[in-house]
């Protein structure tokens, strides 16, 4: 059992299921991938696990503790940060006070947690007075998972970090996730870019149809000529 | 040079203080709009009525106070009753919402179901303040009359034209100065009205940062009904209380809100000096102006008023088709706090 684990998540949004008993998990210190062709339930398990979304059947456990229950701002309050795919900054805000927003749960001092993530990337340290909106999409995503790192979380949940930003950023982006990976948080992030994901990947999950169609770890994934062929173009 | 200066005297008296004081009293009830509008994403329309309750609360205590015999030296004692009157008219929108609008958030109502929902509550409201305090005109202001006489000012300067200020008119400025500061440094320097901006920024970004919706929605209100009993009373004390005003003050508030940007607080304080500025420049005879700055004969026989007053109301219908038709977004482009 992972730090964090979904098992046999079923759900979707009112109608049909588009989970049909996925299950997903991440342990402390790596990074896992769920990668897959659209309309696969990537998003939709990862908002399941944050519990955007109620799940039908299934459960969702951190640190041995069942939460499939729990509201999403209570998961915040027990760790768990989430960074959505969409309008995931507050845009009319600076970098700076969207950072204190990310903070808003805690009641130490987060100067130090703010200095973290300004060292993490330089470039928001330098723009924290700029307004979120006015960033490239490249800088956004980086308030956006800052925003999300001032919780000072233990998992940190990506829906689609390099959706939208050029190769190089996302090669920066990645560079940084692994970073972030090695101070001890547990990472699951889904990602459309699923070779280059898969590269820096302890765990991959290729999920077919709201089920798991192979897990590994990225590396033997990648060297998988099925996986590679049906899903990585050969 | 001494006629340009009566010029200026007299259109500083009949448009700029008058001006003034009707653009902070617009921009005040304007800002309660856009707050509404920016958190809770609907169009208040029982604003206008809100603001009358408010002022009817503070007239009752003010009656009481002077029944007492307590002044506020040249001050108008309404101002001592004034907490008052924002304290019952936070406390009816907490009521308001807790029985009326909580109940449509929870449906998930559109905005026009909102609207409509806002027109029943403005309906009730009127009907209340009736009720209570009748309809009749009242003037409750007391205290010293004008900061500067007319005749004082002409003795002052030796000009032919006087400039009088009200103290009104002085009281509204000074207090729409006052709470404007302290809204804005509430919104930029407060963790509190950060975390309004961000749910009025992003929903849904604000829930999984853990703020509190049900209490951004409750500090909402809060500043809705300080400001609207501010502004219904500032109103009240300048130009006398009668109900029936409140309902015809919606369409400039509005109009206001719209100009500057809806949703935006700097949009409703510029866009309440626009419509204010507007209807006084457009409603004014400039004969005398004319008279003072041409040669004696060339004095024309009208009053070269634009607009009647009675078409007050008109100009800010003008303002807001023009606006909605050019830059629907406003001056300042509102949407968020």
């Amino acid at each position: 059992m992972s730090f964090l684990q979904g098992e046999g998540l079923y759900g979707g949004y009112g109608g049909a299921d588009i989970l049909h008993g996925c299950s997903i998990g991440v342990n402390k210190g790596e990074v896992a991938v769920v990668v897959g062709p659209n309309g696969a339930g990537k998003s939709t398990a990862m908002k399941a696990m944050f519990g955007l979304l109620d799940i039908r059947e299934g459960s969702v456990e951190l640190d041995g503790r069942e939460i499939s229950r729990l509201p999403p701002q209570e998961r915040v309050g027990l760790g768990m940060g989430f960074v959505p795919q969409n309008a995931n900054v507050f845009t009319s805000m600076t970098v700076e006070e969207n950072l204190e927003m990310g903070a808003f749960i805690r009641q130490d001092d987060f100067g130090p947690t703010m200095e973290q993530v300004f060292s993490l990337f330089p470039v928001l340290g330098e723009k924290r007075s700029q307004p979120a909106g006015e960033l490239s999409g490249g800088q956004r995503q980086q308030v956006a998972v800052g925003r999300a790192l001032m919780t000072q979380p233990s998992v940190l949940m990506l829906d689609e970090p390099t959706a939208g930003v050029s190769p190089i950023v996302m090669d920066e982006l990645f560079d940084r996730i692994i970073e972030i990976a090695k101070t001890g948080i547990a990472i699951l992030m889904v990602e459309q870019n699923a070779r280059q994901a898969l590269e820096i990947a302890d765990r991959g999950f290729v999920l077919v149809q709201g089920q798991n169609r192979y897990t590994d770890t990225g590396e033997a994934l990648l060297a998988d000529p099925e996986v590679r062929k049906s899903f990585l173009g050969g | 040079m001494t006629d340009i200066l009566n010029a200026l005297v007299l259109l500083g008296n009949f448009v700029l203080v008058p001006g003034l004081a009707y653009g902070s009293q617009l921009a005040l009830g304007a800002l309660g709009v856009t707050m509404i509008y920016a958190v809770l994403r609907f169009s208040n329309f029982a604003h206008g009525e809100t603001m009358s309750f408010g002022a009817m609360i503070t007239i009752l205590v003010t009656w009481w106070l002077q029944e007492k015999g307590v002044t506020f030296g040249f001050l108008p004692t309404a101002l001592l009753a004034l907490p008052v009157g924002i304290i019952a008219t936070v406390g009816i929108c907490l009521m308001l919402d807790r029985v009326v609008y909580r109940y449509y958030r929870r449906e998930k109502a559109n905005p026009v179901t909102y609207l409509i929902v806002s027109v029943g509550i403005l309906f009730i409201l009127s009907g209340l303040v009736r009720f209570i305090i009748g309809p009749q005109d009242r003037v409750f202001a007391d205290g010293e009359r004008f900061i500067m006489k007319a005749r004082a000012f002409k003795q002052m300067t030796g000009l032919d034209q006087g400039l009088a200020i009200k103290t009104t008119q002085g009281v509204t400025v000074i207090t729409a100065v006052v709470i404007v500061a302290l809204i804005f440094w509430f919104l930029n320097r407060t963790r509190t009205g950060k975390s309004m901006r961000a749910y009025s920024d992003n929903e849904d970004l604000a829930l999984l940062s853990g703020i509190n919706p049900a209490k951004v929605v409750a500090i909402t209100w809060v500043i809705t009904g300080a400001l609207a009993a501010i502004a219904g009373t500032l109103y009240g004390l300048d130009k006398g209380y009668k109900p029936f005003t409140y309902l015809g003050l919606v369409l400039p508030i509005f109009a206001s809100a719209i100009v500057g940007g809806v949703g935006n607080p700097l949009g409703a304080i510029a866009g309440g000096f626009v419509v204010a500025f507007s209807e006084l420049l457009l409603t004014f005879a400039y004969k005398r102006v004319i008279a003072y700055l041409t040669p004696g004969d060339w004095v024309p026989e009208g009053l070269v008023q634009l607009l009647s007053t009675d078409y007050k109301l008109a100009v800010s219908f003008v303002i807001l088709v023009i606006v909605l038709l050019v830059k629907p977004t406003g001056i300042f482009s509102g949407k968020t706090l």
